[in-house]
């Protein structure tokens, strides 16, 4: 169990289970899907920005627990944030997971929780998902995202 | 009924017993462990593992026989001719088919249905005909035909299905219309395992004068089959399902059908003669095998019907059938457990989902167990959507499966509701 216990930590199960920000964001202004169609793993992402601040943030989707908590940690963790922030998040939390280099642990905080999932190379792509689709989402991509 | 799963005698219970532990001992790979544990490899409908018997004669091609086939004058490429020929008549005999020239082969059940739809699409849908598929068809016997319909202005219709995952034949007659040129059926569905009562559609098919391929990619590996007794017009298979080589395959088509139908592909061993005015074609089966195929599949193959062959079918058909019963009570034993494909006929196949859990969670715990199951949609995106799910895990049995792996299956799936406080 140990190993399993350090992908699925107590954060991943509690935000898989009750995920938080699973809305639509009114009066949104950036918004992209994710889909990982050979996993079934999607998510759409909605963000009001104001000024250069993450205003609000939310999604809705499915998939598997690593994906549906990575979404919602993502959400609390770029909210009321800076977008210069949000995408430094995205840099970080992509190098943790696919294992490039000690995770920046200042910078991540919470979302190191993730960090037992570059030690299971098929699960990458379910954490990666949620971020990809909000940098799409700030960047206006029309492209629909995906990380398989 | 032609697969073996499908002809348990009725006095099953004085059939000798299978002997699952000694033939695992003709499949090195069942030997290795995985995460520290022996190894429990319950995804045969993705593909099947190898038989020693295989290896060893892929072994000996490339050591003894290796040349290009149909080719060389030399007794080399006559005996590399002869290895390849020899495939061919093994997979006939599996199939029983009346000649080796109906057996054309090709990649994979995907190339064979791909061969159909483009060669018969092509030369005999017109705008407005229809094309027949099942609701429970993988997606490599939807989207040859999609395109094919798409470039014809053809129109694909489904023959549905029921909460249980049978084909609700009753729908059949009103679906075979003036305007049906060929029906796609699949024999075992592999996101379900329903075993489908493919002799009924091929009669009431053929009482129209509509052929009908059906897609045999997860019936063969559960025995023999009796393309002669089915009456169908083509039956695509996959060798790396039935315990061969990946990259082979085999279409059987009538040879009527075969004839008429124009080549799938152009290019080296097809032809009779070329010249830039007019190219006349290779006599059945060359004429759809274009290019250099791939030999050494071909005598893998040809190795595993062989092996298969000396299989007690009977006993294997009582111990699938075994795994499957088993396999569904220890699920079922499991709260939040709910099966997917519940049909009558089903072939060793449990596709299942957790409350509250995902299945590729489900996937990841059973992995760490060394315990190999598959998670997703199976490629039967249609499946999934009309069961309201968006994947299963799905564990598919075969004859070299025991109780003992269906029961560390069962330990994951407790596991993970464990885990995940289900
Ligand atoms: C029912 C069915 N048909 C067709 C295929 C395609 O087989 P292949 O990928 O070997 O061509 C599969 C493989 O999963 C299958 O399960």
């Amino acid at each position: 169990m140990t190993d399993l216990r350090e992908l699925y930590q107590q954060v991943i199960l509690d935000h898989n289970r009750s995920p938080r920000n699973f809305r639509q964001v009114p009066n949104a202004n950036h918004t992209a899907d994710g889909d990982n169609p050979l996993c079934g793993d999607r998510i759409t992402v909605w963000v009001r920005v104001d000024g250069d601040v993450v205003d609000d943030i939310g999604f809705q989707g499915t998939g598997c627990a690593i994906s549906q908590a990575s979404a919602s940690l993502m959400t609390t963790a770029v909210k009321g944030k800076p977008v210069a922030d949000a995408e430094r998040l995205f840099a970080a939390f992509h190098a943790m997971v696919t294992g490039a280099g000690e995770p920046d642990r200042a910078t991540l905080g919470k979302l190191l929780a993730f960090a037992g999932v570059r030690e299971f190379p098929a699960r990458v792509k379910c954490a990666n998902l949620p971020w990809h689709t909000l940098h799409a989402a700030l960047r206006d991509t029309t492209e629909p995202v995906t990380t398989e | 009924m032609t697969t073996g799963v499908e002809r348990v005698p009725t006095g099953a219970a004085t059939a000798p017993a299978f002997d699952a532990e000694r033939v695992r001992a003709d499949f090195p790979l069942l030997g290795r462990s995985m995460r520290g544990k022996s190894l429990v490899y319950l995804d045969n409908a993705a593909t099947s593992q190898k038989p020693r018997h295989v290896i060893d004669a892929i072994h000996r091609f490339y050591e003894t026989l290796n040349a290009n086939v149909h080719r060389g004058v030399y007794q080399l490429s006559e005996e590399a001719t002869t290895a390849y020929e020899w495939g061919r008549a093994m997979v006939a005999r599996y199939l029983n088919a009346p000649s080796p020239a109906e057996v054309v082969f090709v990649r994979g059940a995907t190339e064979g249905i791909n061969l159909v739809a483009s060669a018969f699409g092509r030369s005999r849908l017109e705008a407005g005909d229809e094309v027949l598929v099942t609701a429970m068809e993988h997606h490599s016997n939807i989207v040859p035909w999609q395109l094919v319909c798409e470039e014809r202005g053809a129109k694909l219709r489904v023959l549905p299905m029921d909460t249980r995952g049978a084909l609700v034949l009753d729908h059949l007659p009103g679906l075979l219309t003036k305007r049906t040129k060929i029906v796609a059926v699949v024999h075992v569905s592999n996101s379900l395992g329903t075993i489908n009562d493919v002799q009924t559609i091929i009669t009431a098919a053929h009482e129209r004068g509509i052929p009908v391929l059906v897609d045999g990619a997860q019936a063969a590996p559960h025995g023999p089959v009796d393309v002669q007794a089915l009456d169908c017009d083509f039956y695509a298979v996959s060798g790396h399902k039935m315990f061969g080589p990946t990259g082979i395959g085999a279409l059987y088509g009538k040879r009527a059908l075969l004839e008429a139908l124009p080549p799938y592909q152009g290019g080296g061993e097809m032809i009779a003669s070329v010249t830039f005015e007019k190219t006349t074609y290779a006599p059945l089966p060359m004429k759809f095998e274009a290019g250099t195929p791939n030999i050494e599949g071909a005598v893998g193959l040809g190795a595993a019907v062989d092996y298969l062959r000396g299989l007690d079918w009977t006993a294997v058909a009582t111990h699938e059938r075994d795994l499957l019963a088993y396999a569904e009570s220890r699920l079922r034993e499991i709260p939040g457990v709910r099966l997917i494909g519940t049909a009558p006929t089903k072939a060793s196949v449990v596709s299942f989902v957790l409350e509250g859990v995902h299945p590729h969670d489900i996937g990841t715990i059973a992995d760490q167990d060394g315990v190999a199951i598959r998670t997703g949609h199976h490629c039967t995106q249609p499946v999934m959507d009309f069961f309201g799910v968006p994947a299963t895990a799905r564990a598919s049995f075969t004859f070299y499966n025991t109780r003992d792996d269906v029961d560390r299956l069962a330990a994951s799936v407790w596991k993970a509701r464990e885990l995940f406080g289900a």
